[in-house]
Protein backbone atom coordinates (compact mmCIF):
# COMPACT_ATOMS: atom_id res chain seq x y z
CA UNK A 1 0.00 0.00 0.00
CA UNK A 2 3.03 2.18 -0.56
CA UNK A 3 1.12 3.95 -3.27
CA UNK A 4 -1.48 5.28 -0.84
CA UNK A 5 1.24 7.10 1.08
CA UNK A 6 1.95 9.20 -1.97
CA UNK A 7 0.78 12.77 -1.52
CA UNK A 8 -0.35 13.26 -5.11
CA UNK A 9 -2.17 9.90 -5.17
CA UNK A 10 -4.03 10.82 -2.00
CA UNK A 11 -4.99 14.21 -3.30
CA UNK A 12 -6.10 12.70 -6.60
CA UNK A 13 -8.33 10.28 -4.69
CA UNK A 14 -9.77 13.27 -2.84
CA UNK A 15 -10.43 14.91 -6.20
CA UNK A 16 -12.01 11.88 -7.84
CA UNK A 17 -14.28 11.14 -4.90
CA UNK A 18 -15.09 14.86 -4.84
CA UNK A 19 -16.12 14.66 -8.49
CA UNK A 20 -18.38 11.68 -7.73
CA UNK A 21 -20.12 13.58 -4.96
CA UNK A 22 -20.30 16.68 -7.13
CA UNK A 23 -22.07 14.61 -9.77
CA UNK A 24 -24.56 13.48 -7.16
CA UNK A 25 -25.02 17.06 -5.95
CA UNK A 26 -25.84 18.07 -9.52
CA UNK A 27 -28.32 15.24 -10.13
CA UNK A 28 -29.93 15.92 -6.77
CA UNK A 29 -30.33 19.57 -7.75
CA UNK A 30 -31.92 18.60 -11.06
CA UNK A 31 -34.32 16.29 -9.23
CA UNK A 32 -35.16 19.14 -6.86
CA UNK A 33 -36.34 21.36 -9.68
CA UNK A 34 -39.34 19.02 -10.13
CA UNK A 35 -40.73 20.42 -6.91
CA UNK A 36 -41.64 23.62 -8.78
CA UNK A 37 -44.12 21.65 -10.90
CA UNK A 38 -46.20 20.76 -7.87
CA UNK A 39 -46.70 17.43 -6.10
CA UNK A 40 -47.32 15.15 -9.04
CA UNK A 41 -43.95 15.24 -10.78
CA UNK A 42 -41.68 15.00 -7.78
CA UNK A 43 -43.73 12.26 -6.13
CA UNK A 44 -43.67 10.29 -9.39
CA UNK A 45 -39.91 10.87 -9.68
CA UNK A 46 -39.31 9.59 -6.18
CA UNK A 47 -41.54 6.56 -6.70
CA UNK A 48 -39.85 5.96 -10.08
CA UNK A 49 -36.37 5.85 -8.52
CA UNK A 50 -37.51 2.97 -6.39
CA UNK A 51 -38.49 0.98 -9.50
CA UNK A 52 -34.75 0.69 -10.21
CA UNK A 53 -33.51 -0.87 -6.99
CA UNK A 54 -30.27 -2.28 -8.42
CA UNK A 55 -29.22 1.02 -9.90
CA UNK A 56 -30.33 2.90 -6.81
CA UNK A 57 -28.31 0.67 -4.51
CA UNK A 58 -25.27 0.66 -6.79
CA UNK A 59 -25.26 4.46 -6.73
CA UNK A 60 -25.83 4.58 -2.98
CA UNK A 61 -23.00 2.15 -2.26
CA UNK A 62 -20.70 3.92 -4.71
CA UNK A 63 -21.40 7.28 -3.10
CA UNK A 64 -20.97 5.94 0.41
CA UNK A 65 -17.60 4.53 -0.65
CA UNK A 66 -16.57 7.82 -2.22
CA UNK A 67 -17.63 9.67 0.90
CA UNK A 68 -15.65 7.33 3.13
CA UNK A 69 -12.49 7.68 1.03
CA UNK A 70 -12.92 11.46 0.86
CA UNK A 71 -13.30 11.75 4.63
CA UNK A 72 -10.50 9.32 5.39
CA UNK A 73 -7.88 11.02 3.24
CA UNK A 74 -9.20 14.48 4.11
CA UNK A 75 -8.57 13.77 7.78
CA UNK A 76 -5.20 12.11 7.13
CA UNK A 77 -3.91 14.95 4.98
CA UNK A 78 -5.14 17.62 7.37
CA UNK A 79 -3.66 15.94 10.43
CA UNK A 80 -0.36 15.44 8.59
CA UNK A 81 -0.33 19.06 7.50
CA UNK A 82 -0.96 20.31 11.01
CA UNK A 83 2.16 18.51 12.16
CA UNK A 84 4.40 20.16 9.57
CA UNK A 85 4.27 23.49 11.37
CA UNK A 86 5.23 22.77 14.97
CA UNK A 87 6.01 26.44 15.63
CA UNK A 88 3.56 29.13 14.70
CA UNK A 89 4.58 32.52 13.41
CA UNK A 90 4.12 35.32 15.93
CA UNK A 91 2.73 37.42 13.09
CA UNK A 92 1.30 35.84 9.94
CA UNK A 93 -0.23 37.64 7.00
CA UNK A 94 -1.75 35.65 4.15
CA UNK A 95 -1.51 37.06 0.66
CA UNK A 96 -3.56 34.66 -1.41
CA UNK A 97 -5.07 31.95 0.78
CA UNK A 98 -8.83 32.27 1.05
CA UNK A 99 -11.13 31.75 4.02
CA UNK A 100 -12.77 28.89 2.10
CA UNK A 101 -9.40 27.21 1.51
CA UNK A 102 -8.27 27.50 5.10
CA UNK A 103 -11.49 26.10 6.53
CA UNK A 104 -11.87 23.08 4.23
CA UNK A 105 -11.70 20.55 7.05
CA UNK A 106 -14.33 22.40 9.11
CA UNK A 107 -16.74 23.09 6.25
CA UNK A 108 -16.27 19.45 5.26
CA UNK A 109 -17.10 18.13 8.71
CA UNK A 110 -20.06 20.49 9.07
CA UNK A 111 -21.36 19.34 5.69
CA UNK A 112 -21.04 15.76 6.93
CA UNK A 113 -23.08 16.66 10.01
CA UNK A 114 -25.68 18.27 7.77
CA UNK A 115 -25.73 15.18 5.55
CA UNK A 116 -26.49 12.97 8.54
CA UNK A 117 -29.32 15.26 9.60
CA UNK A 118 -30.66 15.52 6.05
CA UNK A 119 -30.78 11.73 5.71
CA UNK A 120 -32.52 11.37 9.07
CA UNK A 121 -34.91 14.11 8.04
CA UNK A 122 -35.94 13.29 4.47
CA UNK A 123 -34.69 9.72 3.89
CA UNK A 124 -35.23 7.89 7.16
CA UNK A 125 -37.86 10.46 8.20
CA UNK A 126 -37.03 10.15 11.85
CA UNK A 127 -37.42 13.85 12.56
CA UNK A 128 -40.82 14.26 14.23
CA UNK A 129 -43.59 15.62 12.04
CA UNK A 130 -41.92 14.83 8.72
CA UNK A 131 -44.15 11.98 7.54
CA UNK A 132 -47.19 13.26 5.61
CA UNK A 133 -50.18 11.25 4.43
CA UNK A 134 -49.76 9.49 1.03
CA UNK A 135 -50.79 11.54 -1.99
CA UNK A 136 -53.94 10.89 -4.01
CA UNK A 137 -52.27 8.05 -5.93
CA UNK A 138 -51.06 6.38 -2.78
CA UNK A 139 -47.42 7.39 -3.40
CA UNK A 140 -45.19 8.83 -0.74
CA UNK A 141 -45.89 12.57 -0.71
CA UNK A 142 -42.44 14.10 -1.03
CA UNK A 143 -43.90 17.44 -2.01
CA UNK A 144 -45.92 17.93 1.17
CA UNK A 145 -43.08 16.64 3.29
CA UNK A 146 -40.68 19.23 1.87
CA UNK A 147 -43.21 22.05 1.94
CA UNK A 148 -44.35 21.36 5.49
CA UNK A 149 -40.79 20.97 6.79
CA UNK A 150 -39.58 24.20 5.25
CA UNK A 151 -42.53 26.13 6.65
CA UNK A 152 -40.65 25.91 9.93
CA UNK A 153 -38.32 28.91 10.13
CA UNK A 154 -35.51 27.20 12.07
CA UNK A 155 -35.43 24.22 9.67
CA UNK A 156 -35.29 26.48 6.63
CA UNK A 157 -32.63 28.65 8.19
CA UNK A 158 -30.62 25.55 9.12
CA UNK A 159 -30.76 24.31 5.53
CA UNK A 160 -29.72 27.70 4.18
CA UNK A 161 -26.75 27.87 6.53
CA UNK A 162 -25.76 24.32 5.60
CA UNK A 163 -25.92 25.20 1.91
CA UNK A 164 -23.74 28.27 2.51
CA UNK A 165 -21.18 26.04 4.23
CA UNK A 166 -21.32 23.53 1.38
CA UNK A 167 -20.88 26.36 -1.12
CA UNK A 168 -17.79 27.54 0.75
CA UNK A 169 -16.37 24.01 0.61
CA UNK A 170 -17.10 23.70 -3.10
CA UNK A 171 -15.71 27.11 -4.04
CA UNK A 172 -12.25 25.97 -2.94
CA UNK A 173 -12.77 22.31 -3.76
CA UNK A 174 -13.81 22.65 -7.38
CA UNK A 175 -10.85 24.78 -8.40
CA UNK A 176 -8.58 22.51 -6.34
CA UNK A 177 -9.76 19.43 -8.24
CA UNK A 178 -8.57 20.81 -11.56
CA UNK A 179 -5.23 21.90 -10.13
CA UNK A 180 -4.66 18.58 -8.37
CA UNK A 181 -5.35 16.39 -11.37
CA UNK A 182 -3.07 18.64 -13.40
CA UNK A 183 -5.70 20.22 -15.64
CA UNK A 184 -4.58 23.77 -15.06
CA UNK A 185 -2.09 26.24 -16.43
CA UNK A 186 -1.42 29.95 -16.35
CA UNK A 187 -4.09 30.73 -18.92
CA UNK A 188 -6.83 28.63 -17.33
CA UNK A 189 -6.07 29.64 -13.73
CA UNK A 190 -8.37 32.69 -13.51
CA UNK A 191 -11.16 30.69 -15.17
CA UNK A 192 -10.65 27.75 -12.87
CA UNK A 193 -11.05 30.12 -9.91
CA UNK A 194 -14.18 31.64 -11.39
CA UNK A 195 -15.55 28.20 -12.10
CA UNK A 196 -15.08 27.24 -8.44
CA UNK A 197 -16.78 30.36 -7.11
CA UNK A 198 -19.46 30.46 -9.81
CA UNK A 199 -20.55 26.87 -9.42
CA UNK A 200 -20.54 27.19 -5.63
CA UNK A 201 -22.89 30.16 -5.96
CA UNK A 202 -25.00 28.22 -8.45
CA UNK A 203 -25.44 25.33 -6.02
CA UNK A 204 -26.20 27.69 -3.16
CA UNK A 205 -28.92 29.50 -5.10
CA UNK A 206 -30.27 26.29 -6.65
CA UNK A 207 -30.70 24.57 -3.32
CA UNK A 208 -31.50 27.64 -1.24
CA UNK A 209 -34.36 28.81 -3.40
CA UNK A 210 -36.68 25.99 -2.26
CA UNK A 211 -36.81 26.86 1.46
CA UNK A 212 -36.96 30.55 0.56
CA UNK A 213 -39.93 30.09 -1.77
CA UNK A 214 -41.70 27.87 0.75
CA UNK A 215 -41.24 30.48 3.46
CA UNK A 216 -42.48 33.17 1.08
CA UNK A 217 -45.44 30.91 0.20
CA UNK A 218 -45.38 31.72 -3.49
CA UNK A 219 -46.42 29.67 -6.56
CA UNK A 220 -46.97 25.99 -5.94
CA UNK A 221 -46.12 26.47 -2.28
CA UNK A 222 -49.02 28.86 -1.65
CA UNK A 223 -51.85 27.74 0.60
CA UNK B 1 19.34 47.15 8.57
CA UNK B 2 20.25 44.02 10.50
CA UNK B 3 23.92 44.91 10.00
CA UNK B 4 23.33 48.22 11.74
CA UNK B 5 21.46 46.52 14.57
CA UNK B 6 24.27 43.99 14.90
CA UNK B 7 26.98 46.66 14.90
CA UNK B 8 25.16 48.38 17.73
CA UNK B 9 24.82 45.10 19.58
CA UNK B 10 28.52 44.35 19.16
CA UNK B 11 29.42 47.83 20.35
CA UNK B 12 27.32 47.25 23.43
CA UNK B 13 29.17 43.98 23.97
CA UNK B 14 26.11 41.85 23.17
CA UNK B 15 25.72 38.82 20.92
CA UNK B 16 24.78 39.85 17.34
CA UNK B 17 21.72 38.31 15.65
CA UNK B 18 22.62 35.41 13.38
CA UNK B 19 21.04 35.58 9.92
CA UNK B 20 21.74 34.09 6.51
CA UNK B 21 22.85 36.17 3.55
CA UNK B 22 25.32 35.96 0.72
CA UNK B 23 24.96 37.79 -2.58
CA UNK B 24 22.80 40.62 -1.30
CA UNK B 25 21.54 41.22 -4.81
CA UNK B 26 18.54 38.92 -4.84
CA UNK B 27 19.98 36.01 -6.81
CA UNK B 28 21.45 33.46 -4.43
CA UNK B 29 18.47 32.60 -2.23
CA UNK B 30 20.48 32.61 0.96
CA UNK B 31 18.65 35.36 2.83
CA UNK B 32 15.58 34.15 4.63
CA UNK B 33 13.38 35.97 7.07
CA UNK B 34 9.70 36.46 7.58
CA UNK B 35 9.01 40.17 7.81
CA UNK B 36 5.71 41.20 9.38
CA UNK B 37 4.20 37.79 8.76
CA UNK B 38 5.26 37.31 5.12
CA UNK B 39 8.42 35.53 3.94
CA UNK B 40 10.69 38.12 2.30
CA UNK B 41 8.27 40.83 3.41
CA UNK B 42 5.57 40.52 0.80
CA UNK B 43 6.77 43.00 -1.81
CA UNK B 44 6.52 41.65 -5.32
CA UNK B 45 9.54 39.65 -6.48
CA UNK B 46 11.73 40.91 -3.66
CA UNK B 47 14.12 38.96 -1.47
CA UNK B 48 14.86 40.13 2.04
CA UNK B 49 18.26 41.43 1.00
CA UNK B 50 16.59 43.60 -1.63
CA UNK B 51 13.92 44.82 0.75
CA UNK B 52 15.19 48.29 1.56
CA UNK B 53 14.30 50.35 4.55
CA UNK B 54 12.78 52.97 2.28
CA UNK B 55 9.81 50.63 1.94
CA UNK B 56 8.93 51.36 5.55
CA UNK B 57 7.94 54.50 7.35
CA UNK B 58 9.83 56.02 10.24
CA UNK B 59 8.60 54.49 13.48
CA UNK B 60 7.15 51.35 11.87
CA UNK B 61 7.40 48.16 13.90
CA UNK B 62 9.09 45.22 12.18
CA UNK B 63 8.50 41.62 13.20
CA UNK B 64 11.39 39.52 11.93
CA UNK B 65 11.10 35.75 12.26
CA UNK B 66 12.93 32.77 10.81
CA UNK B 67 11.34 30.36 8.30
CA UNK B 68 9.12 28.12 10.39
CA UNK B 69 8.49 24.56 9.18
CA UNK B 70 9.22 21.10 10.52
CA UNK B 71 11.45 20.42 7.53
CA UNK B 72 13.58 23.51 8.31
CA UNK B 73 14.96 23.15 11.85
CA UNK B 74 16.10 26.45 13.32
CA UNK B 75 19.86 26.51 13.86
CA UNK B 76 20.10 29.85 15.53
CA UNK B 77 18.15 33.12 15.58
CA UNK B 78 17.09 33.64 11.95
CA UNK B 79 19.21 30.83 10.52
CA UNK B 80 17.42 27.62 9.54
CA UNK B 81 18.75 24.39 8.07
CA UNK B 82 17.42 24.10 4.52
CA UNK B 83 19.32 20.89 3.84
CA UNK B 84 16.03 19.12 3.11
CA UNK B 85 15.80 21.11 -0.14
CA UNK B 86 19.14 19.58 -1.12
CA UNK B 87 17.77 16.14 -0.28
CA UNK B 88 14.88 16.77 -2.63
CA UNK B 89 17.32 17.65 -5.40
CA UNK B 90 19.39 14.58 -4.63
CA UNK B 91 16.25 12.48 -4.99
CA UNK B 92 15.77 13.40 -8.61
CA UNK B 93 16.45 17.03 -9.44
CA UNK B 94 19.26 16.22 -11.86
CA UNK B 95 19.96 14.49 -15.16
CA UNK B 96 22.29 11.54 -15.53
CA UNK B 97 24.75 12.01 -18.36
CA UNK B 98 28.37 11.49 -19.25
CA UNK B 99 30.55 14.41 -18.38
CA UNK B 100 33.17 15.44 -20.85
CA UNK B 101 33.47 18.07 -23.50
CA UNK B 102 30.84 20.77 -23.74
CA UNK B 103 28.20 19.63 -26.25
CA UNK B 104 27.66 21.70 -29.34
CA UNK B 105 25.21 24.52 -28.63
CA UNK B 106 22.65 23.70 -31.30
CA UNK B 107 23.07 19.92 -31.40
CA UNK B 108 19.84 19.40 -29.49
CA UNK B 109 16.93 21.31 -30.97
CA UNK B 110 14.68 22.83 -28.29
CA UNK B 111 11.60 24.84 -29.13
CA UNK B 112 11.47 28.46 -28.10
CA UNK B 113 8.29 27.81 -26.11
CA UNK B 114 9.85 24.89 -24.28
CA UNK B 115 13.02 26.80 -23.54
CA UNK B 116 11.04 29.75 -22.14
CA UNK B 117 8.88 27.49 -20.03
CA UNK B 118 11.90 25.67 -18.61
CA UNK B 119 13.62 28.98 -17.94
CA UNK B 120 10.61 30.30 -16.01
CA UNK B 121 10.74 27.23 -13.79
CA UNK B 122 14.52 27.27 -13.49
CA UNK B 123 14.44 30.75 -11.99
CA UNK B 124 14.00 29.23 -8.54
CA UNK B 125 16.82 30.33 -6.26
CA UNK B 126 15.98 27.71 -3.63
CA UNK B 127 15.38 30.16 -0.79
CA UNK B 128 12.54 28.10 0.70
CA UNK B 129 10.09 31.00 1.08
CA UNK B 130 7.41 28.79 -0.51
CA UNK B 131 7.73 26.29 2.31
CA UNK B 132 7.85 29.04 4.92
CA UNK B 133 4.67 30.63 3.58
CA UNK B 134 2.72 27.41 3.03
CA UNK B 135 0.28 26.73 5.88
CA UNK B 136 1.00 23.04 5.25
CA UNK B 137 4.78 23.36 5.09
CA UNK B 138 4.71 21.81 1.62
CA UNK B 139 7.52 22.02 -0.92
CA UNK B 140 5.34 21.55 -3.97
CA UNK B 141 6.35 24.77 -5.71
CA UNK B 142 10.04 24.00 -5.30
CA UNK B 143 9.65 20.42 -6.54
CA UNK B 144 7.11 21.42 -9.18
CA UNK B 145 9.50 23.98 -10.64
CA UNK B 146 12.30 21.42 -10.79
CA UNK B 147 10.15 18.65 -12.25
CA UNK B 148 8.57 20.96 -14.82
CA UNK B 149 11.89 22.50 -15.83
CA UNK B 150 13.49 19.12 -16.52
CA UNK B 151 10.38 17.45 -17.97
CA UNK B 152 10.13 19.82 -20.92
CA UNK B 153 13.77 19.54 -21.95
CA UNK B 154 15.05 16.57 -23.96
CA UNK B 155 17.88 15.95 -21.53
CA UNK B 156 15.44 15.64 -18.65
CA UNK B 157 12.69 13.72 -20.35
CA UNK B 158 14.50 10.37 -20.17
CA UNK B 159 14.25 10.18 -16.40
CA UNK B 160 11.07 12.22 -15.98
CA UNK B 161 8.82 9.43 -14.60
CA UNK B 162 11.35 8.22 -12.04
CA UNK B 163 12.26 11.78 -11.09
CA UNK B 164 8.75 12.87 -10.23
CA UNK B 165 8.03 9.72 -8.22
CA UNK B 166 11.29 9.90 -6.29
CA UNK B 167 10.94 13.58 -5.51
CA UNK B 168 7.38 13.19 -4.22
CA UNK B 169 8.54 10.34 -2.00
CA UNK B 170 11.45 12.47 -0.77
CA UNK B 171 9.05 15.30 0.17
CA UNK B 172 7.29 12.93 2.49
CA UNK B 173 10.53 11.53 3.91
CA UNK B 174 11.87 15.03 4.59
CA UNK B 175 8.77 16.03 6.56
CA UNK B 176 7.15 18.42 4.10
CA UNK B 177 3.35 18.65 4.06
CA UNK B 178 0.71 18.16 1.39
CA UNK B 179 -0.40 20.95 -0.94
CA UNK B 180 -3.95 22.16 -0.41
CA UNK B 181 -3.96 24.79 -3.15
CA UNK B 182 -3.70 27.96 -1.08
CA UNK B 183 -1.10 29.40 -3.49
CA UNK B 184 0.69 31.33 -0.76
CA UNK B 185 3.93 29.94 -2.21
CA UNK B 186 3.42 31.72 -5.52
CA UNK B 187 2.47 34.92 -3.73
CA UNK B 188 5.74 35.11 -1.77
CA UNK B 189 8.14 33.67 -4.35
CA UNK B 190 10.80 36.31 -5.01
CA UNK B 191 11.14 34.93 -8.54
CA UNK B 192 7.40 34.86 -9.23
CA UNK B 193 7.31 31.13 -9.97
CA UNK B 194 3.78 30.14 -10.93
CA UNK B 195 1.68 27.40 -9.34
CA UNK B 196 1.10 26.15 -12.88
CA UNK B 197 4.27 24.15 -12.23
CA UNK B 198 2.50 22.38 -9.36
CA UNK B 199 -0.26 21.37 -11.78
CA UNK B 200 2.50 20.20 -14.12
CA UNK B 201 4.06 18.17 -11.30
CA UNK B 202 0.72 16.49 -10.60
CA UNK B 203 0.19 15.91 -14.30
CA UNK B 204 3.67 14.41 -14.74
CA UNK B 205 3.15 12.08 -11.81
CA UNK B 206 -0.30 10.90 -12.86
CA UNK B 207 0.98 10.39 -16.38
CA UNK B 208 3.84 8.26 -15.12
CA UNK B 209 1.44 6.34 -12.93
CA UNK B 210 -1.13 5.70 -15.65
CA UNK B 211 1.52 4.64 -18.14
CA UNK B 212 3.06 2.50 -15.36
CA UNK B 213 6.38 3.94 -16.34
CA UNK B 214 7.77 4.39 -12.94
CA UNK B 215 8.38 2.91 -9.60
CA UNK B 216 5.71 4.43 -7.36
CA UNK B 217 4.45 0.85 -7.16
CA UNK B 218 7.79 -0.44 -6.03
CA UNK B 219 8.69 0.18 -2.42
CA UNK B 220 11.16 2.93 -1.67
CA UNK B 221 13.69 0.86 0.29
S1 LIG C 1 21.40 37.34 -0.03
FE1 LIG C 1 21.37 36.43 -2.00
S2 LIG C 1 19.26 36.54 -2.45
FE2 LIG C 1 19.33 37.63 -0.63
Amino acid sequence: MQILMNSVVRKTLMSLTGIAMLAFTTVHLLGNTLVFNGPDDINAYSAGLHYLPTLLWAVRIGLAGALAVHIFFGLMLTLENWRTKPHKYAVKRMLKASFAGETMIWTGLLTLAFLVFHLLHFSFRLVPGSVPAPDFQGRFDIFSMVRDSFRSGPISLGYLVAMAILALHLSHGIQGILQTVGLNNEMSMPWVRRLGKGSALFFFVGYGVIPLLVLAGVGVFAG
Amino acid sequence: MLDVVNEDLIREGKEPIAFDHDCREGICGMCSAVINGVPHGGFERTTVCQLHMRKFKDGDTLYIEPWRARAFPILRDLVVDRGTLDRLIQAGGYISCHTGGVPDGNALPISKGGADYAMDAAQCIGCGACVAACPNGAAMLFVGAKVAHLAVLPQGQVEAPERVAEMIQAMRDCGFGNCSNHYECEAVCPKGISVKFIAKLNREFLKALILAKTGPFKSSD
